[in-house]
């Protein structure tokens, strides 16, 4: 059902960044990214997690500085000081969280800012007819102006968020995720809208994760990886596969000429150390099989979005599972809480590593030793002399710079806070270890070093669930691989040598397309 | 003062770790209101001894003994900050402690130290029993502390209306007066018990584990649930431990006149145990901290309410002298304020380049 391309590329582009470069301090988040635009289009912005979309969002609305490039919008060149002056020449944008006020009406919420006046201050009937009129052309007639936005639907909300951003007039609508929390009719209803607004000429851009929806509403791509433009291609002519290998890399083959030489063990005979049947949340990800044998690595391989961190979630016990049998060691279990999941010799290691990993306040020591005081109990402190020992040992053994215990956590790098965060882990002497995403946003070396503890502890007989976004890095780690997608497992294999990251991404291209 | 030593470098060193603590400002200000009352009488510090009894006596005895309940409510509440929560509560809950022993004694009658005790028994029951109300209120039913505190706050206060039928009852008890009024190795008995509970509670989160679970709790708990600390139990229990310790303080501030004044008893307390605890360095955003500082704290506000009263400031102005005071330690501590003393004592160029990176 691919959208039937209008013919934009006659016209000139109505949006156009050229060699935008964008430098924070230590990361070049962009580097001489192209970007065009044309009316009467969906142009989807494509990449993994930190390639840079939301900065080319941001640059383009004038939220960041661009430190090179030029940006013509309408065939002149602008430079925008802040959302509020980009929606001044048009550029509306839609974040993933919809920004609205819960507590006011539908009216009130789409009409903020631009309430019609009247002699005695806001007249209110006028305005709730013009939220209306805006409304009545996104094709959301029915929607009651009056109506607190409390009281409808996520998915009304984000049409309301769209209506509020059109009120304007905007020639530029850009929508960042705006499906990440929509059920299947829902996003059918938001692209009917989409649909509406480019027949009408608004050019459109639009930022997913879920390849299905880009192929059902995008006309052109344009690929970004590690800041960089990567290219831009009409829809049509992109197949899936090739999609995937560009978001995530060329070198793909590459890498896998590094080898693997896991996946030879045979595990299958031995009876799994950690077992689940068909464990599931509902919202979060279908059920799901899994096992995971003592010294095994089992890979969890899908797209941001495709459930690979919920999954991760539910056998910690971060988030209660509402369906599912789990047998740990032979013996029936329930992990329904991470206190649970600790007492049972699970550990998880977050991909969320600020928000819930690190307590930045705290110092390496403090961060480092938390878990295991944790299961202890708060009466039964470690002495110091413990605590020094477990400080000593893992901050040698995974390399952790600057060694310094009394430190706080948040003036440690990324890498760093991740190893601390490891060492947490590892101190509990886990049976079953899940690591979610532990080599994202560090530099190579600590990736590898990383790479390679965790192919000693299974060595060692840890049980190994490992998640990343970087197929290759699973291909080379993992002796099992869960494929997952759109929330759901779509495929299971086992490693070998004939295994490549390619043959994860066939699995989802293929998957996707049956669909 | 105690930094002026005969090392030079030892002082020094004194003098720098002192000025890394939070609460080094209320620490100045306290030496400072003191210096103000010294301008007005030389012999303002001067504590002299009763020779036939051994009690010491002067204002700094008394700002010791007036330090006691803002010292107990101050500590209890800086546990409740750490976590992220508030406790509007104490003032009421020392009401109700307050009637609860006034009216036992009263009926009663007799007394004996068996009353005293049953007395004070009694009061601290019904303190952590409305503490467990407010700790089961934020945990488990997830209500926000500010709002079930400030219910628990106006319930308490009816509360101890109720128990006294709306009068302020008085009782009659010598070794219940004792706490208020007795001495202990010359010291005022409260401070002693204020000074001994602070040490135990010390000793309980800085030697077990409790300290670094509030504190992980309080600086971010999405990370110190997934870290396998349970909340509900260390919340009920900093409730509980604020709401006793207001027990406590309402023993301390009835005892001493041996009277409940219900409309009266512990108001606007918690203002006193918040201010102590901000000047003393906790963050009202939770995470770190300091019952040493919530203490000097203490001690800060007792001071400033003696010199108010000494300095002979009209009854009137005194909120407003107060406010002014706390504003200005606040302010001095605030990070902005401190970086920009830091600002100016390291080379301009180099902090332009710290602030354009953070």
């Amino acid at each position: 059902m691919a959208a039937t391309a209008p013919a934009a590329t006659a016209t000139a582009p109505i949006v156009e960044m050229e060699n935008i470069s964008i430098e924070f301090p230590g990361v070049k988040a962009l580097q001489n990214v192209n970007f065009r635009l044309f009316p009467g289009e969906v142009h989807t912005l494509m990449g993994e997690n930190g390639a840079g979309k939301s900065t080319l969002i941001k640059a383009l609305t004038g939220v960041y500085k661009i430190d090179s490039g030029t940006i013509t919008v309408a065939g002149g060149a602008r430079r925008f000081t802040g959302t509020a002056d980009a929606q001044s020449a048009g550029i509306s944008t839609v974040y993933q969280e919809v920004n609205l006020c819960d507590n006011l009406t539908v009216g009130e919420n789409v009409m903020l800012g631009h309430e019609v006046h009247g002699p005695f201050g806001i007249n209110w009937r006028k305005t709730h007819q013009a939220a209306h009129e805006a409304l009545e052309r996104l094709g959301l007639g029915d929607l009651d102006p009056r109506q607190p936005l409390s009281t409808i639907s996520l998915a009304l909300q984000q049409l309301v968020a769209i209506s509020r951003a059109m009120v304007t007039d905007s020639t530029v609508l850009i929508l960042d995720e705006p499906t990440s929390s929509l059920d299947a009719n829902e996003v059918e209803g938001l692209f009917t809208v989409i649909r509406r607004l480019r027949d009408q000429g608004v050019a459109i851009l639009f930022v997913s994760h879920f390849l299905d929806q880009v192929y059902a509403i995008s006309d052109r791509l344009t690929v970004l990886r590690n800041g960089e433009f990567v290219g831009e291609h009409l829809t049509r002519e992109l197949s899936r596969s090739h999609l995937i290998s560009l978001m995530i890399g060329k070198d793909v083959d590459s890498l896998n000429s590094l080898g693997s030489n896991r996946g030879r063990t045979a595990f299958a005979e031995a009876a799994p150390y950690y077992s689940a049947k068909s464990l599931g949340r509902k919202g979060s990800i279908e059920p799901v099989d899994i096992d995971v044998h003592a010294g095994e690595v089992v890979g969890l391989a899908g797209l941001l979005g495709s459930g690979r961190t919920e999954l991760g979630r539910l056998i910690y016990g971060a988030d209660r599972a509402d369906s599912g049998e789990v047998t740990i060691d032979g013996a029936a279990a329930q992990v329904h809480s991470p206190v649970a999941g600790l007492a049972r010799g699970i550990a998880f290691s977050t991909e969320n590593r600020r928000d819930e990993g690190i307590i930045g306040d705290l110092t390496v020591r403090e961060n480092l030793i938390l878990a295991v005081q944790a299961r202890r109990g708060w009466a039964r402190p470690l002495s110091r002399r413990e605590q020094n020992e477990i400080c000593a040992k893992y901050l040698v053994e995974l390399n952790v710079r600057p060694a310094d215990p009394e430190r706080a956590i948040r003036n440690l790098s990324g890498g760093n806070q991740q190893k601390v965060l490891l060492g947490r882990w590892l101190a509990t002497n886990p049976e079953l270890l899940i690591l979610d995403e532990p080599t994202r946003g560090i530099d190579v070396g600590a990736k590898a070093e990383i790479q390679e503890t965790i192919a000693a502890l299974a060595e060692g007989g840890m049980s190994v669930v490992f998640i990343s976004s970087e197929l290759e890095e699973v291909v080379r780690l993992s002796e099992r691989i869960i494929v997952l997608k759109d929330h759901r497992k779509i495929g299971e294999i086992s490693n070998g040598p004939s295994v490549t990251a390619d043959t994860i991404v066939d699995i989802i291209a293929t998957e996707g397309s049956s669909e | 003062m105690s930094a002026s030593g005969t090392r030079p470098s030892a002082a020094v060193q004194f003098v720098t770790r002192l000025f890394h603590q939070p609460y080094v400002w209320a620490i100045v200000a306290l030496l400072l209101l003191l210096v103000v009352n010294l301008t007005k009488n030389p012999a303002y510090l001067g504590v002299s001894v009763n020779a036939a009894t051994g009690n010491l006596s002067g204002n700094v005895i008394d700002i010791l003994r007036a330090s006691a309940p803002i010292m107990m409510i101050a500590v209890g509440m800086t546990l409740v900050i750490a976590t992220r929560g508030i406790d509007l509560s104490v003032g009421s809950v020392m009401a109700v402690a307050g009637a609860v022993s006034m009216e036992f004694m009263n009926t009663t009658g007799t007394g004996s130290f068996g009353t005293a005790a049953v007395a004070v028994l009694l009061a601290l029951g019904i303190s952590a029993l409305l503490g467990t109300l407010n700790g089961i209120l934020v945990s488990i039913v997830g209500l926000q502390p500010f709002i079930t505190t400030l219910v628990m706050m106006l319930a308490g206060r009816g509360l101890a209306k109720v128990i006294t039928s709306g009068q302020n009852t008085s009782a009659t008890n010598e070794p219940f007066r004792w706490i208020a009024n007795g001495t202990v190795l010359g010291f005022p008995v409260v401070f002693v018990i204020a000074v001994l509970i602070v040490a135990i509670l010390a000793v309980l989160v800085r030697r077990t584990a409790l300290g670094l679970m509030i504190e992980s709790i309080g600086i971010n708990p999405k990370a110190a649930r997934m870290a396998g600390i349970r909340p509900v139990g260390i919340l009920i229990s900093v409730y509980i431990v604020s709401a006793v310790l207001a027990g406590v303080a309402g023993i301390f501030s009835t005892a001493s006149v041996m009277t409940v004044e219900v409309s009266k008893t512990g108001m606007t307390a918690e203002m006193d145990a918040i201010l102590a605890v901000v000047i003393g360095g906790t963050s009202l955003a939770g995470g770190k901290f300091s019952l040493t500082g919530s203490v000097i704290g203490a001690l800060l506000i007792a001071t400033l309410d003696k010199t108010i009263v000494y300095m002979s400031i009209p009854s009137s102005a005194t909120p407003a002298f107060k406010a002014v005071v706390i504003v200005i330690i606040c302010l001095l501590q605030s990070p902005r304020v401190r970086s920009m003393f830091n600002r100016r004592k390291t080379r301009v160029t180099s902090t332009r380049k710290e602030a354009v990176s953070a």
